[in-house]
Order: structure tokens, then sequence, then C-alpha cells
């Protein structure tokens, strides 16, 4: 059996003044039905750009090459009327900022029962009960009395539980989550990502969750694919992934995060400089300059995607703990 | 929770701020107030670093800015380096200004755009008369320095052209330029990312050192403030649960409020799941607070008790002060 999704060889450029900004490199990752990835990296490393190209909600100033198989049949080249279709029923996606990915004039209901209307062709007396349903399904107290709200009368994660409704609401395939719990508070991100689990493991849901954050698909997904300029460095199941870790990018971005166990007063360790410029196509390793094991191999030969054996792939020369 | 009380405040101490009964309400009209800080009270000793933490909507960004009289509070004092601040005129605050700065949580916007980073940084200079342009100047090339940036590189250049940690750096030594006192940080992390986060917590950790700061520093995650900060205040709904050293705070918890928390934060160990269950749903309309303890209506211990008495911060060991009837064992 074919993937739910799979991409092969993607990648995006942007034409800019500066030459071509390369923000998708050589992507191929696979999803099953039910499965769950997580896209890590820092902002620039292509993450948002790999899920909206997927999608094919590319702005006309990109160029996208290589392969996008949903379920096998290859997306990528189909006219924007097809795809199209896809979207709601087979993909769809959940935004970072639940403050405006809603119309701020057009209450609650309205944008509920419009994917339901008009994908479904339900009517309206049913779109009503299916959106309540839905509403009760992602936990929002009184739903009747919230189809007749806007969007400014509810909380960050009122919204973000809107939008999941609405993302959830023809029943897709699979899921894109876009920093989902990036804009709201740590006890509503709890909150938030185990309605996401549920969610997918109720409708056996495929689903993508773009992060910047490694605490946060540590436990909520199957496995990780950890992006740096562009590039996947890092692919691998999470339980392996975070116990032999072989990429001292995945590394550096674990030990910056702030723990409740780190002692007081300690200072953080961080990844000293920036993502190299997304415009010049230089040799070597992308990370190499930031990479604190970095020799002169790394600045001039560009390591390939190894495959360490349980499924765990990286892009290093001198992986941590060695090779294979 | 949510207790009013002053247990936990150290009249010995060298305090540098003394916050005791603040309250901020908003009249929307129509009888209707929101009752967005009520009756708090906190002080800050020279050097020490406080974290105020809780959701959106419990007051603490609020808090930080009737500190700063930034609008004045409802009621309540405010007493910074032995001067009561509300009682003040415009003129006399506007001189008490330089001593008191704030950062931003979103760093790019409260950047001039349209200035560049050495028209940024000149400003307060300039309005305060600190010396001659070369002065300045050299005060400009100090402070970029100091927050780890390449004053040849960036001085000419206007915020777009930086990333978010460069833009809150920028806004950091605008907040030194004037030799502060103290400054309060409203969540100056939120918005970037996990990797340049840690580059900012050390800096302000650096820049406290140097100068001799005191900082206020306003989170919602715990985990952050845990590496920064000297003593942290815990707020629900306008009040105050839980004061004590981090350290204290994390290993024994004693609000269920603060419990909820610390289980909130994602941990990255794919064993150990975060889950949603501590607590459900969101805070209820400051402008219709829940009476007795705020936090009873999400609290899994509530009892009667707790919808007819208010608690008061209490100190269960020495240094942590909790507001609950029935704490966490």
């Amino acid at each position: 059996m074919s993937p739910l999704l799979k991409l092969e060889d993607l990648n995006v450029s942007f034409a800019t003044p500066r030459g071509d900004l390369r923000a998708v490199k050589n992507v191929n990752i696979e999803l099953n039905q039910g499965e769950s990835l997580g896209v890590v990296g820092e902002s620039g490393s292509g993450k948002t750009v790999l899920s909206r190209a997927t999608m094919g909600l590319l702005p006309s100033t990109a160029t996208r090459t290589g392969k996008i198989l949903y379920k096998g049949e290859d997306i990528s080249q189909l006219p924007r009327d097809e795809v199209r279709q896809l979207w709601g029923t087979g993909m769809a996606m959940i935004f970072q900022d639940p403050m405006t990915a809603l119309n701020p004039v057009r209450r609650i209901g309205t944008q509920l029962t419009e994917s339901l209307t008009v994908r479904l062709g339900m009517n309206k007396k049913d779109a009503r009960e299916k959106a309540i349903e839905l509403m009760k399904r992602v936990r929002i107290p009184d739903p009747e009395g919230m189809l007749k709200k806007f969007p400014y009368q509810l909380s960050g994660g009122m919204r973000q539980r809107i939008m999941i409704a609405i993302a959830v609401s023809c029943d897709p395939e699979m899921l894109f989550a876009d920093e989902p719990t990036t804009a709201l508070d740590v006890t509503v991100q709890a909150q938030v990502l185990e309605l996401l689990t549920e969610l997918r493991k109720e409708f056996n849901m495929g689903m993508i969750l773009v992060t910047h954050d490694l605490g946060v698909v540590a436990g909520h997904t199957d496995k990780i694919a950890v992006m740096y300029a562009g590039d996947v460095v890092e692919y691998a199941p999470t339980r392996q992934l975070f116990n032999n870790m072989k990429m001292p990018y995945t590394e550096a971005l674990l030990k910056s995060i702030p723990r409740l166990e780190t002692p007081t007063g300690t200072r953080l360790p961080v990844i000293e400089g920036r993502l190299p410029d997304p415009t010049k196509n230089e040799p070597g390793c992308s990370f190499a300059n930031r990479c604190p094991y970095a020799t002169d191999k790394c600045r001039t030969e560009t390591p390939p995607l190894t495959d360490g054996g349980n499924q765990h792939f990286y892009r290093c020369w001198f992986p941590i703990g060695g090779g294979k | 929770m949510a207790g009013t009380g002053k247990a936990h405040m150290r009249p010995d101490g060298d305090r540098v701020l003394v916050v005791e009964d603040l309250t901020v309400e908003f009249n929307l009209g129509k009888n209707k107030v929101v009752k967005a800080v009520s009756g708090v009270s906190f002080d800050l000793v020279r050097g020490e670093t406080l974290a105020i933490v809780g959701e959106s909507g419990c007051g603490k960004s609020t808090l930080g800015k009737a500190v700063l009289q930034l609008p004045k509070p409802t009621n309540g004092s405010v007493n910074f380096l032995s001067k009561e601040l509300t009682k003040m005129s415009k003129s006399e605050l506007r001189d008490m200004r330089p001593a008191m700065q704030m950062i931003f949580q979103d760093p790019v916007s409260s950047l001039d755009p349209r200035q560049p980073v050495s028209a940024v940084l000149a400003e307060p200079l300039q309005v305060w008369n600190k010396g001659s342009q070369v002065e300045i100047d050299q005060k400009i090339d100090e402070l970029l320095t100091a927050v780890n940036l390449d004053p040849a590189v960036v001085r000419d250049r206007r915020s777009y052209e930086f990333s978010g940690g460069q833009c809150q750096r920028i806004s950091i030594a605008r907040a030194l330029a004037l030799d502060p006192t103290m400054i309060i940080c409203d969540e100056p992390v939120s918005a970037l990312d996990v990797s340049v986060q840690a580059q900012i917590l050390n800096l302000l950790q650096d820049m406290k050192d140097r100068y001799g700061l005191t900082l206020v520093f306003i989170s919602h995650d715990l985990a952050v403030v845990k590496t920064i900060s000297t003593r942290v205040m815990v707020m629900y709904l306008g009040k105050v649960c839980e004061v004590a050293t981090p350290d204290e705070l994390y290993t024994n918890t004693k609000h269920h409020y603060t419990k909820a928390l610390v289980g909130s934060v994602p941990i990255p160990d794919p064993d150990r799941p975060i889950t949603g269950n501590l607590i459900q749903g969101e805070p209820p309309s400051p402008m219709n607070p829940p009476s007795g303890c705020r936090f009873r209506t999400r609290c899994p211990q509530a009892s009667d008790k707790c919808a007819q008495e208010e608690p008061e911060l209490r100190e269960v060991s020495l240094g942590h002060f909790v507001a609950c009837h029935h704490p966490v064992d």
C-alpha cells in the first residue's frame, strides 16, 4: 500500500532581487495514515514553506520541483482547480495565529458551516447541527451560543479550537498544523496538543506538526524531521531521535530548551551565529559555521543524507556517537 | 488561590520597589468593570529578579504597567526608590522614568521602523541631555557592543532588516541607555525561537550582573523563568497564588494552579508526554470573578470554604508563601 503522503526530492525556491532563495532543498519524507510527523526547525529553516508547498499554497514567486505523492498519485502537476478539490476533504491546515486566521467580521457559525455547505453540500440546518457537534468534539463550552459570536469575543485558545473544528469538519485524511500552539499559553498548549492527538487517532488522520520546539513534538509524534536552512538534516522515529541523536544541530536545539530541572542561574547553551544566507549556495554543510564539531571537510564538502539504520537518517560527516 | 495578604513582604530588605494593595480596574461603562489586578502586594530587593508568571488575562502585564503608572492604578501604592509614584504629578513622574524602564513582548513592533538603530538609541539620551553628540555616539557604540551587536554593522540599519532576536537586543540596549535601576521585561522571549530565546535570557542575565539591575520578568512559561529569576510570583485572575524561590516552587509546589502550570511545560522527552488533564477550560471572566478563592472553579480540591473565604498568603516554609486553603501535600 502506498503511503498517505510521500515527498520526493521536493525543492522550493523564491525569485528575489538578490537571486534565487532556496527555501526547501531535496526533501524526501513519508507519512502513513494515522501517523504523526513533527517538522522542527528555527525561523527560516523552511518548515512552513514545506507544508505550504505540499498543500499548494505557495505564492506565484515560488518555483516548486519534485513530486508530491498523495495516496500514490503525484499532485504536484495538477491544475490548481483539482488541487483545490483536495483541500478540506483530503488535506486541511491549521495556521499559527488564531487571531488572524479567522475572518473578523463574520460570525463563528458562518465560518464553521461554510466548508460544510460548500464542500459537503449540506443544507443549512444539517450544517448547523454538524457545527455544534464539531464544537462539542473540540470541547467548546456552550456551542450553540458560540455560533453567534465573533472572533474578537474569544480567547486565543478558543479561536484555535474553532480553527481545529473547521479543519477537521470535512473529515480530512491529513492535517497540517503549522505552529498551532506557539501563540498560546502553556496550559492551553497542553490542552490543544492533546486534542490534536485525540482527533488524529479518532479520525485516523495523518498529521504534520510544524514547530520550533522539540518539547512540543516529543510526546505527540511518531517521527520527526529536523530542518535546517531548507535541508532535512535528521529524520528518524521520535524515540530513536531522542535516544540516539546524530546531528549536532538537533543536539544544540535540544540543549537550548530551558527546563524545570535546570538549576537557577545556569547559562543556557546557545547556538551561536545565524542561518546562512539562503540566496547563496555555498559548498559544505549548512550548519558548519555554527557547529562546535566542524572540521575543514564540513566547510568544503556537503554531507549527503546518510542512512544510519533503524530508519534513522542524518546529514553529517561526523555524527554524534559515530556513524552506523 | 488567589488571595491577598502581605506575608511575603520583606520590610527589612534593601527594597527598590514596594507595591501594596495594587488594584487596576477598567471601566467599560454600563456598570461593567474589568478587575484586572485585585489587591496585589509585592516588593523587589535590590539586585533580584522577580518573575511574575500566569496565563493570559491573569493581570501580569497590567500589573507591570501599573507599576510604571501606565496608566495609574485604580488603588494602592507603588513606592519606588522610597518615593510614592501614585501621588506624583506628571512632571515629577517624568523625572523618575529614566530609572525605570520596560522591554516589550514584540521586539519588532516596539522599534520605530523608520529610524535607524543609532537614532532609536540616541533619542532617550538626547531627550535627557546626556552629553554632546560625540559622547552620545560613544554611548550608543558601548550599548550595542554590550548586547553583542557590532556597532559598525548595525548603526545605520532599520528594524525591518533585523531578526526578532536582534530587535530584542536593540530593545534591551535602549532600555539600558539611561542607566536604569529597574527594568520590567514583559514577556521578552515569548515571540522568539527556542535557540534565540536562550541567547536573550543569557544576555539579560549578563546585563543584570554588569549594570547592577533589578529585574521584573513577566512570562507565561515557568521553565523560562527558572534559569533567570531569584523569586517567582504566580498570579491567577488578578490575585497572587504562590511566592517562592524557583527551586522551591518547582520541587515543592503548594498551589494547585502552580502545579498545573508546572505540569503543562513541554518536556523534550518522548517518554514523558505532556497532558492537558491537569486543569481544564480557561480562566473565568475578570468582569465577574468567582467569590472566595478565584481559582476554585478549576481547582480539583475546591471545597465550600473556598467559595466563602478568600485565602490569604501564608508562609508554609521559609520564604515560601501560598494562598490556598488546601495546599498540595
